[in-house]
């Protein structure tokens, strides 16, 4: 019992996935200001924002609406991120969970932070917030069935195993899955769902700050907002490191192995920072087809190569 | 305290309310955040939603109908807020102190922070004005 506290509160969870993804975020935003040529924030900007915003700046509540869904919303998204975070990093940390079908789990916990902003949105009562909810939601619906096909193809690719342990131990045992063609296919799937996941620019129109002002946040100030900050957080270290477990052989946690495992992670995390600064905000037209049509046939590419052995 | 203020100091987020202005402030305070000038690096940055903000750049000059919308503002905001008026017609009225429209400069309307005078200021001048008033707070 206390042993999985701590897991959830302290290192793989909580506490070590937060401190990890707002350095992330710093390394983000230190990567945007480089390509524009500038110097960018110090490295503990990540902090002062996040404690700013949780210990000086007042929350307001929304007087039209339900300010009790409002306030737990945020806590919710935390929960589940860290959840997910507790999930996706004990295998790679070499800490056997000892359950069947974790990549189940893992994929509907990954689902709750997105939820949780549409209901806080939609409990704050303003209407920008309600067209950010909608796109949020339509947004889910259409890359959801992308990122269940890249997983299904990983679980194809290492024999039927619906365990994110034993598909690390296949690929360290062998050779990465990134490896071959469908790998590298399937690869590109999964960053786009990354990118459209973290709501990172070529699918931010949730939060599109000029044309509805950080739409499902714009109602949320101080603390909870902070909450907010929190999940995104956590969110931005455990998505590429999850991609990392499933293509990239996961963390060999020895000498030079640590080495490897932060520069795969940072590697993952470049790559979504120049998408998202190399491209415009598309509509969300655009978005559903090029998941439903374009990524997806990618995947299912992919999934036709791995069943004939490539 | 101390670290709170810290923080506070080391994250200012950054909303901005044009009044009745002629557009040279506003364009003066997109100039600080381009990367010539890169206000970044103190962790300042422009956010779209007052409940975001920390400190509320007004510029221009503030008629009749302007000002209940920036009361409005005003009130809409988390405390602690910061307001910094920004060019002549927001620090006093300038060209139009003496229009029938004319409400009043900004700090008649809601309390101001620090004041940066110019028509238009300089990036570098708000940049210093900016840095004065962290340096007091």
């Amino acid at each position: 019992m206390a042993v999985n506290l701590f897991y959830f509160l302290v290192f793989p969870g909580l506490l070590f996935s937060a401190v990890t993804g707002a350095f992330l975020s710093w390394f983000d935003r230190k990567i945007t200001a480089r390509v524009q040529f500038r110097n960018g924030p110090p490295i503990l900007q990540p902090f002062y924002d996040f404690f700013k915003l949780l210990l000086v700046k007042e929350t307001i509540l929304p007087k039209f609406g339900s300010p009790v869904l409002f306030l737990l919303a945020p806590v919710f998204a935390v929960f589940g991120a860290s959840m997910a975070g507790v999930f996706i990093l004990l295998p790679l940390l070499n800490i056997t969970t000892g359950f069947r079908g974790d990549l189940i789990v893992i994929f509907y916990l990954l689902t709750i932070p997105s939820f949780s902003y549409i209901i806080g949105a939609l409990a704050s009562g303003n209407p920008l917030a309600a067209v950010g909810g909608s796109r949020e939601m339509k947004l889910i619906l259409s890359y959801e069935l992308t990122f269940l096909l890249v997983i299904s193809g990983i679980i194809m690719k290492c024999g039927q195993q619906f365990n994110l342990y034993s598909i690390i131990h296949a690929q360290q045992a062998g050779s990465p899955f990134i490896g071959s063609i469908s790998g590298v296919l399937l690869f590109i799937a999964g960053i786009f769902c990354i990118q459209a996941k973290l709501a990172l620019v070529p699918f931010d129109m949730p939060e599109a700050e000029a044309e509805i002002t950080e739409g499902i946040f714009i109602e949320y100030s101080g603390a909870a907002y902070a909450m907010i900050k929190l999940a995104k957080y956590i969110m931005f270290f455990i998505l590429p490191s999850f991609l990392v477990a499933l293509l990239m052989n996961g963390f060999r946690l020895q000498g030079i192995g640590i080495l490897w495992a932060v520069v795969k992670v940072l590697a993952v995390v470049l790559i979504l920072t120049l998408v998202r600064n190399t491209n415009p905000r598309v509509k969300i037209k655009q978005a559903v087809s090029f998941f439903f049509i374009w990524m997806n046939l990618v995947a299912i590419v992919a999934l036709v190569l791995i069943s004939f052995g490539y | 305290m101390g670290f709170k203020n810290y923080c506070f100091k080391k994250s200012l987020w950054v909303f901005h309310f044009g009044g009745a202005s002629c557009n040279n402030c506003d364009i003066e305070i997109l100039d600080c955040l381009t990367p010539r000038h890169d206000l970044e690096r103190f962790g300042i940055l422009l956010v779209g939603s007052i409940r975001h903000a920390d400190v509320l750049l007004v510029n221009g000059s503030i008629n009749m109908h302007d000002r209940d919308r920036l009361l409005e503002v005003y009130k809409q905001a988390p405390k602690p807020l910061l307001v910094v008026a920004i060019g002549a017609c927001g620090c006093t009225g300038g060209y139009f102190t003496e229009s029938y429209t004319f409400a009043g400069p900004v700090d008649k309307i809601i309390p101001v922070n620090a004041y940066v005078p110019g028509c238009p200021p300089k990036p570098e001048a708000i940049i210093a004005g900016i840095a004065k008033l962290v340096e007091n707070l």
